[in-house]
């Protein structure tokens, strides 16, 4: 689904972020993205969400150069990618009901379309009772879970998430990747960039690792570090 | 677009315009005052150009004769005036028609006039209309010199005077106008922009939701075409308030300058500042929407 041939980005001001990367991201996969701050990992998410353009390289989403399309036609691809953030990013003033409302509403859809998918996924995320409330009145745990029914509630093909966990205590965490897990299982895409080694390593997933912009291991089902 | 989209787009703006609610205040007084200026000139150029319109025209000579003329003498100057180079017609009004003429020009304060026809002060008079307005003087210099007359009046350009002030009406109107609208503008401009950096925040998100550059923008060009509109409703209103109690007021002091009332002139004019105001109002928002609000 997602293809990377011989990516490098470097940014304006000369740091080299990515070097020459190629990999394969197939539907329906969960996959981790893991190695030091700094590796390149954020960047390497961003040229998918054409956040921004790679150096040199091609990005294709399904078989369609990223780069090549047209100003236009961006929101639409960004449409198919839900992003999940390690500061939520969750609008203060508005209810969780409306937080995850506004992703459908600024795709155009009609009040029935919202008022039926809404509760629907936050169902899914298990925040059934907490329509009306609002971010600050929630755990982290439960913060990031509004912030996952954001992201999903388009039906997106494929799911990111930037160290969804970063801010959240273990328990919490291993309760959001058992949601993530079952996003998975109903045919999501997803793309983890992760900090959590216990995760990664009980997980048993896909795990591709950075280091100074270079891919240095991409193995099935591996662990966190090499010697796992 | 959907309706819910429509209502989104309306509260997103309102909200921003409370938010910011000093600066929009200026905004929205600037855009007045801008407007009420441009309003003001343009009803002192329509009334000026129908002032001219209903005065003599320049080419027009006006000959009062001589108190007790007989009607032979009378007849005799009509003829030698008739032959005069430059001269297209002449037409005689005698003391009592115009006597008439003014009792009609003073419309309803006629009364004022009553018991005047027994000892009527106008004089008899000649009107003259010469052929082109360079031989005005030599025919009203050679109708002074002959007997029975007792003075000449013609225009002394006092149209084309008229014409002129009309002409520097406009331009300095114009002027003012365009200096106030521009700072209108500004201050739009700068009210938007505040309204982005307000929510820049959800902005961003916006984009990771995948919002389309117009999804982003119309809230902030609709904030700003409200505040426009505002402003200019505001104007209209009071050219509309001022320039009708001026209208009254002179109907009854001054009843013999005719200031233009019909509905149709004052309306489109009033029409037209409303939707200069509105494009001041887009104007603002797109400088700011251009440059603050790259997707
Ligand atoms: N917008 C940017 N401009 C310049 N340099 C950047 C920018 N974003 C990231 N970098 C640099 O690129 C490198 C990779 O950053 P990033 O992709 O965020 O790494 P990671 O997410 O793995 O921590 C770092 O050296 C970082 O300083
Ligand atoms: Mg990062």
């Amino acid at each position: 689904m997602i293809r990377f041939y011989g990516v490098t980005k470097i940014y304006p001001n000369g740091v080299k972020a990515l070097d020459n990367v190629n990999l394969h991201i197939r539907k329906g996969e969960f996959l981790f993205l893991v190695g030091p701050s700094g590796a390149g990992k954020t960047t390497l998410t961003r040229l998918i969400f054409r956040e921004e353009l790679p150096t040199r390289g091609q990005v294709l989403f399904n078989g369609k150069n990223v780069a090549r399309l047209r100003s236009r036609e961006v929101p639409y691809l960004r449409r198919k990618i839900g992003m999940v953030f390690q500061d939520f990013r969750l609008l203060p003033q508005k209810t969780v009901f409306e937080n995850v409302a506004f992703a459908l509403e600024v795709t155009g859809a009609s009040s029935r379309e919202i008022k039926r998918r809404v509760p629907e996924v936050l169902k899914l995320v298990g925040l059934e009772g907490k329509a009306g409330v609002l971010p600050a009145q929630l755990s982290g745990g439960e913060q990031q879970r509004v912030g996952i029914a954001r992201a999903i509630v388009n039906n997106p093909v494929l799911l990111i998430a930037d160290e969804p966990t970063g801010n959240l205590d273990p328990e919490t965490s291993w309760e959001l990747m058992e949601l993530f897990q079952k996003i998975n299982n109903n045919g999501t895409t997803i793309l983890m960039v992760t900090h959590a080694r216990d995760i990664v390593d009980a997980m048993k997933k896909r795990v591709v690792a950075l280091e100074s912009g270079r891919i240095v291991r991409d193995e099935e089902g591996g662990g966190y570090r090499n010697e796992v | 677009m959907r309706f819910r989209t429509l209502v989104y787009y309306f509260r997103e703006a309102f909200l921003s315009i409370f938010r910011n609610s000093w600066l929009s205040l200026a905004a929205v007084g600037t855009v007045t005052i801008s407007l009420l200026i441009l309003g003001c000139s343009l009803l002192l150029v329509v009334n000026t150009d129908r002032l001219a319109d209903q005065l003599e025209s320049s080419l027009e000579i006006s000959v009062f004769l001589k108190d007790g003329l007989k009607q032979e003498e009378i007849r005799e100057l009509n003829d030698k005036i008739r032959f005069l180079p430059g001269v297209v017609q002449v037409q005689f009004i005698s003391k009592e028609e115009a006597l008439e003429e003014m009792r009609r020009s003073f419309g309803p304060r006629k009364e004022i006039l009553d018991g005047l026809e027994e000892d009527n002060p106008l004089p008899d008079t000649f009107r003259i209309k010469a052929w082109r307005a360079d031989q005005v003087v030599e025919v009203a210099r050679k109708v002074a010199s002959m007997d029975g007359v007792e003075d000449v009046r013609y225009g002394q350009g006092v149209v084309e005077r008229l014409v002129v002030v009309t002409h520097w009406v406009r331009v300095a109107g114009i002027g003012a106008m365009i200096l106030v609208g521009a700072a209108a503008v500004f201050l739009i401009s700068t009210t938007i922009r505040l309204s982005v950096f307000a929510r820049r925040r959800e902005i961003g998100i916006m984009k990771y939701l995948g919002a389309t550059n117009w999804f982003v923008r119309f809230p902030f060009l609709i904030e700003g075409m409200v505040l426009g509109l505002l402003g200019s409703l505001l104007a209209a209103v009071l050219v509309y308030a001022g320039y009708f109690s001026l209208v009254e007021h002179l109907a009854r002091v001054m009843p013999f300058i005719p200031l233009v009332s019909d509905g149709q002139v004052v309306f489109s004019l009033l029409g037209g500042l409303v939707g200069l105001g509105l494009i001041i109002g887009a104007l603002g928002s797109a400088i700011s929407i251009h440059r603050f609000l790259n997707v």
